[in-house]
């Protein structure tokens, strides 16, 4: 195809992607560079019979002016990036100072907030990729096992929790794990703790995350290896089979070897799902115990007084370089298969 | 994938059903659940004395006189506005599947029949873009939007997520598009098509199941969105998902618990009928880009 061509047929994707993608990126990291104003305050003297007080309030005005004049906030450089909500470096330096043994250091790191969403996403995606890759193999394994009349209404049925938007999925499982649901009830009363609840503990709370996760995006992975299944050869499984190779010898020589790059796909997937994992955290009311890159985000950009742009933007460009390193071995790798393909 | 030769012997029979069996209930019952809840009152539904009064319906008896009880359907619908918000769900969704297509296919029929590097610098740059959290995206818009003021209306949220779908709508298509044999419209060329007419007359045609697909994924991806759509409309625009949200409340034992249980099960049953219907072309866009490498 001429490029005049592939231009025209182009334009119009292309120009979205870069006004709504690209161009934000960019705004994102400029927004990153700016904090909002400081508050202008002024004293105020206030006189009753009991004599005059000296108050400090903020000039509204004054503020909303400067606001009006400088929107996008004053310059702060890398400010914000290592300021406490964020990479927190003078904090670092003096909790290393301060305190006597490594655990404690990390103990104190960890609780900045920062690290503490960090650490939660990690975790997340940590636990919840493998499980999701391990789950969807065999729910394909087995569903492929199964006649082939009834896999309709057995696929529809496992796909389910996939298509559900985030929201609803973690609302529909927290009703139901909450402590007045039905999960929830139960649990009290199995482990014998009317006090036992989602919100009570830490690691309870995380522990439901995961498993939500999971069972988000197993369907997926699902989907993936059951089409693959389906393109797997039938003469060396028949040879192995005469040749007396037991069931698992033949999933792990035959069967896996043949739909590894599809593994690596739906992980490379999952994992960039996972990495923004965010409305679970509003679903399962969990921003007290568990908090993620995203929801700092998110925080940032509700707040109530003053939307935080410049630290939401700071913690997008982080986010952005988290992404980046997720992805580089990917790139990598297909920039030499390009390079080698010419 | 039945092998002639396997014997499966009746313990690994066992197993399996089990395993499915077991799966499924932890697939669907929530959801079947959180429907037989919507027709209950708060009290049964999230039941501080006993959770078996859900299924008993003790509560729903005594304040509504029937088992079952529709009104936090009506309420939800009519005082929680959610008619409004599946309004706006209703707008918000058809112009961003039907833009997506527009834009997709022509960007998509490009890439598939370039054959030069920058057509594979684009694909990968559509990769990193669908790598991008959203919410990343979402801080970068809300500035410039604030600024521009076209902050809250639909047809911002329209373009917005249409963008946001590209990169996964060009991949999805790109790869349809590449199975559609390249002689089929180099001959219409030579009979003195231009590429457009190629594309709109002899390409098109065959590739409705394509293009049905990358529908649906459009359609689930602006039906199902929550960070866009929450934090660049205003109040009165809220499409569904962010009007759940609200329903909440800022502690659980505020808000309207139930116009939430509800209007989940309002939202939740059209996507479900929807990929019921097309569960296939759904299953061959989830794999069309991975199987084939």
């Amino acid at each position: 195809m001429p490029n005049k061509t592939f231009f025209w047929f182009f334009l119009p994707t292309g120009l979205a992607m870069i006004l709504f993608i690209g161009l934000p990126i960019i705004s994102t990291g400029i927004q990153s560079f700016y904090a909002q104003h400081d508050q202008v305050v002024k004293e105020v003297k206030k006189c009753d019979p009991f004599g005059c007080t000296v108050s400090i309030v903020v000039d509204q005005e004054k503020t909303s002016k400067i606001r009006e004049e400088k929107p996008l906030g004053k310059f702060n450089g890398f400010g914000t990036y290592v300021d406490r909500n964020h990479l927190a470096i003078e904090e670092i330096g003096k909790f290393w100072n301060e305190t006597n043994s490594f655990g404690e250091f990390v103990d104190q790191v960890t609780n900045l907030p920062f690290y503490k969403a960090l650490i939660f996403t990690l975790t997340y995606c940590l636990f919840v990729t493998p499980n999701v890759l391990l789950l969807g193999f065999i729910i394909a394994l087995s569903l492929n096992a199964v006649t082939r009349r009834i896999r309709g209404p057995l696929i529809f049925g496992t796909i389910l929790p996939m298509i559900v938007t985030p929201l609803v999925g973690s609302l529909v499982l927290f009703w139901m794990i909450d402590a007045e649901g039905i999960i929830g009830a139960n649990l009290q009363m199995l482990m014998d703790d009317p006090y036992l609840s989602l919100k009570s503990s830490k690691t309870l709370t995380w522990i439901t995350i995961i498993i939500y996760g999971i069972w988000h995006h197993s369907p997926f992975a699902f989907v993936v290896f059951y089409a693959a299944l389906q393109t797997v050869p039938q003469e060396p499984v028949e040879a192995a089979i005469i040749d007396g190779a037991s069931r698992w010898q033949r999933v792990r020589h035959i069967v896996l070897p043949h739909i590894y790059p599809v593994v690596t796909f739906v992980a490379l997937i999952s994992l960039m799902d996972n990495f923004r994992v965010f409305e679970p955290i509003i679903g399962f009311s969990a921003e007290g115990s568990a908090q993620s890159l995203s929801w700092l985000i998110y925080d940032n950009l509700v707040n109530e007084e003053v939307i935080l742009f410049g630290s939401a933007a700071a913690t997008s460009m982080m986010t952005i370089v988290g992404i980046a390193i997720l992805l580089a071995p990917v790139l990598i790798r297909t920039w030499k298969e390009f390079r080698t393909a010419r | 994938m039945e092998y002639g030769l396997d014997k499966r012997s009746n313990a690994l029979k066992i197993f399996n059903t089990t395993f499915i069996v077991v799966w499924l209930l932890v697939a669907c019952f929530p959801f079947i659940w959180t429907f037989w809840g919507s027709f209950k009152v708060r009290a049964d539904f999230f039941s501080r004395a006993d959770w078996w009064y859900a299924i008993t319906a003790f509560n729903t008896l005594i304040e509504t006189g029937g088992k079952f009880t529709t009104d936090a359907y009506s309420q939800a619908w009519t005082e929680g506005e959610f008619w409004k918000a599946s309004r706006n769900t209703v707008i918000v969704t058809f112009f961003v599947v039907t833009i997506s297509l527009f834009l997709g296919t022509l960007g998509a029929y490009a890439l598939s029949r370039s054959t030069r590097n920058y057509a594979f610098w684009i694909l990968i740059a559509a990769l990193i873009f669908r790598a991008m959290p959203h919410i990343t995206l979402v801080s970068g818009y809300l500035f410039p939007f604030f600024q521009l003021q076209i902050w809250g209306i639909l047809p911002t949220t329209i373009v917005v997520l249409v963008a946001i779908n590209q990169p996964f709508t060009l991949w999805l298509l790109y790869s349809f598009f590449k199975t559609v044999p390249k002689e089929l419209d180099e001959s219409a060329l030579i009979d003195g098509c231009s590429y457009f007419q190629a594309f709109r007359h002899i390409i098109m045609p065959v590739m409705w199941p394509g293009v049905i697909t990358a529908g649906l994924f459009s359609l689930m991806l602006a039906y199902n969105d929550f960070t866009v759509t929450a934090l660049l409309l205003n109040q009165e625009n809220h499409t569904m998902v962010p009007k759940i949200q609200s329903y909440l409340g800022t502690n659980q034992h505020e808000g309207n618990l139930m116009w939430a249980v509800s209007a989940v099960v309002s939202a939740t049953a059209p996507l479900f009928m929807l990929v019921m219907f097309f569960q296939r072309q759904v299953i061959s866009g989830l794999t069309a880009g991975a199987v084939k490498g």
